[in-house]
């Protein structure tokens, strides 16, 4: 990011040798000034505090209520102080759920897209410029496509009738009802699938500003394709690698689309990871407030790893 | 490549292989979509066509099938792109332009809100559009959806903000100009392809979003596109695939055509750029 210099023409905040920096306060001018600079900042607070600082706090109100789809208690709510989350620590299905979510987003993300993604930008660097162009074209569109057309394409292909097991079948493979005996698996290759793209082209570019003096260097001192990857390569992309990972990470958190068109979080709750199991209890079951209490504990996941994320981006050191 | 020793020509085969054997399993999901649209007699089986025949996109290219559908979707879209870009703008150009107490604390809220997971929120959001009547009402989902991807656009809008240079705005200002008179007149003209990319990314979001739609829209005349082509798949008994696909390649082809124009157009790494590096 470029530190432009502000127009320090008009003076900006007061500086030391301005004497009402002593004061502590800005003159009146000054601070109407401040005010009209900061004019067309408000439309966009406006819409921030409406719709996503709203529903967050309203996320934490109805928490504590026993809001409802219908009936009195949709009208009338109660305040029931903790007992959605005491319902939600003794709640069975509530563990399972916070299982499937991690199982999904290090399965598909942290592991799959993670690791295909390098190894996809890795290949294309050295590969045929035919091949490389046409692999990640293909790579990409499954990206670019809406998600719920990426969801009717995995399912057909993990269906039991679908495309895999003919593949398999091809081959002398009997294969089995993937989304019914193995709902996490298929669920999870079809993230990699459709997510894969994103950690290709995020690697692509780091791979890109990595000097090539470098890596000529270690090969100067004979240092093997694997070992110039795991001393040279990676620490010279670290920054772009954890970026990626907490992206990633937060994207797969919220993924819902692909795992409701494939399994509808069944059979069961065998792959009701926390945005379906939020959405089964607030629509199937219609507790809302039940509901509102689960995604507070989604919000306060993101929020972790955001903290995490924006310590890595630190704004105050770039601006 | 002629020059290369044997051992070097294996690799470099070996690499080429390996890409491609990935490009067929990434490949085949796709070209299901494809043949299944075009088959006479289509099931989830990726083969090739028993017959060619356009019935199912004569069957679903209907007023009330897809064509109210995809305009809604078109209506969702370009409104919540469009409140984004003109919101993002002007909250920028201060960000960018003046120090101020302000700008860090903002800058930190907008990074928190582009890690929110918005599927995360949505029972609240459903419980608040209930309690505000705004349930079923297209205006306010679009500006739902305008907010959601807000933090994401004004961050990367400050972005390309900050590589627009600032000598040619303060030779306007010595001329008198006013700041929204030079934030329209030189700020805006320059950045052209970054207002390009934000408004292609919040496009594609939105029309590609199922979930907000879903929760948010109840009736059927006003429901986008994604939502119309689920209760296609889910309502009958046995799913009609040649439709569905059918269906599905004409709702993606607009964001196709958007992605391919911001990456041959306006330059791929430059769009991701702003919104990663940061």
């Amino acid at each position: 990011m470029v530190a432009v210099s502000s127009p320090t023409i008009e003076g900006g905040r007061p500086t030391r040798d301005d004497p009402n920096f002593r004061a502590g306060r800005q003159p009146p001018r000054a601070g109407r000034r401040a005010f009209f600079r900061l004019l067309p900042i408000v439309p966009s607070i406006l819409l921030l505090a409406l719709f996503m600082a709203g529903p967050v706090i309203w996320a934490v109100v109805i928490s504590f209520t026993d809001t409802a789809l219908t009936g009195r208690s949709a009208r009338e709510p109660q305040w029931v102080g903790l007992d959605n989350y005491v319902e939600l620590v003794t709640d069975r299905d509530f563990p399972v759920s916070l299982v499937l979510t991690v199982v999904f987003v290090l399965g598909s993300a942290v592991i799959g897209q993670n690791l295909v993604g390098l190894g996809l930008a890795l290949l294309m660097a050295k590969a045929n410029r035919t091949v490389r162009g046409i692999v990640g074209t293909t790579v990409v569109a499954a990206w670019v496509l809406p998600e719920i057309v990426a969801a009717f394409a995995a399912y057909a292909y993990f269906a039991d009738d679908g495309t895999l097991n003919q593949l398999l079948g091809a081959i002398g493979i009997d294969g089995a009802n993937w989304l019914y005996d193995f709902p996490m698996l298929a669920v999870i290759l079809a993230n990699v699938w459709r997510g894969t793209a994103f950690s290709m082209l995020v690697y692509e570019a780091a791979l890109n500003d990595v000097p090539p003096e470098i890596t000529e260097a270690a090969i100067v001192d004979g240092a093997s394709g694997a070992k110039r990857l795991w001393w040279v390569t990676i620490p010279m992309i670290r920054p772009s690698i954890a970026t990626n990972l907490m992206l990633i990470t937060l994207q797969t958190l919220a993924v819902f689309t692909l795992i409701w068109v494939m399994t509808k979080g069944g059979p069961g709750m065998a792959s009701s990871t926390l945005p379906v199991f939020a959405y089964q209890e607030a629509f199937k079951f219609q507790q809302i407030g039940y509901g509102s209490a689960i995604a507070v504990v989604m919000i306060v996941v993101g929020a972790v790893f955001s903290i995490a994320y924006i310590r890595m981006l630190r704004p105050e050191r770039r601006s | 490549m002629s020059l290369a020793s044997p051992r070097r020509a294996v690799a470099s085969t070996a690499r080429n292989l390996a890409l491609a054997l990935i490009g067929v399993c990434f490949v085949v999901p796709l070209a299901w979509l494809v043949l299944a649209s075009i088959d006479t007699n289509p099931s989830q089986r990726t083969e090739l066509p028993e017959g060619f025949t356009l019935d199912h996109y004569a069957a679903v290219l209907t007023p009330e099938g897809t064509l109210l559908p995809l305009w809604n979707s078109m209506l969702l879209s370009t409104g919540s792109a469009v409140i984004t870009v003109v919101v993002a703008v002007l909250a920028a150009y201060p960000l960018s332009r003046y120090r101020s107490r302000f700008n860090t604390p903002y800058l930190y809220a907008i990074l928190f809100g582009t890690c929110l997971p918005i599927t995360a929120i949505m029972v609240p959001v459903y419980s608040l559009f209930v309690r505000l009547g705004y349930l079923d009402n297209l205006a306010a989902v679009t500006f739902f959806m305008a907010a959601t991807s807000l933090p994401m656009a004004i961050w990367m809008m400050k972005n390309f903000m900050d590589s627009v240079p600032v000598s040619l705005e303060e030779a306007a200002w010595v001329d008198g100009a006013s700041a929204m008179g030079t934030l329209r007149r030189i700020v805006v003209p320059l950045m052209r392809p970054g207002i390009a990319v934000v408004f292609i990314f919040v496009f594609i979001q939105a029309w590609g979003n199922f979930f907000v739609p879903f929760i948010l829209l109840l009736s059927p005349a006003k429901q986008p596109a994604a939502v119309s082509i689920y209760s296609f798949f889910g309502q009958y008994g046995t799913v009609a695939y040649g439709e569905l696909a059918a269906f599905s390649l004409l709702y993606s082809l607009p964001v196709i055509a958007l992605y391919v124009l911001v990456s041959r157009g306006i330059g791929g790494s430059f769009a991701l750029q702003g919104a990663v590096k940061g």
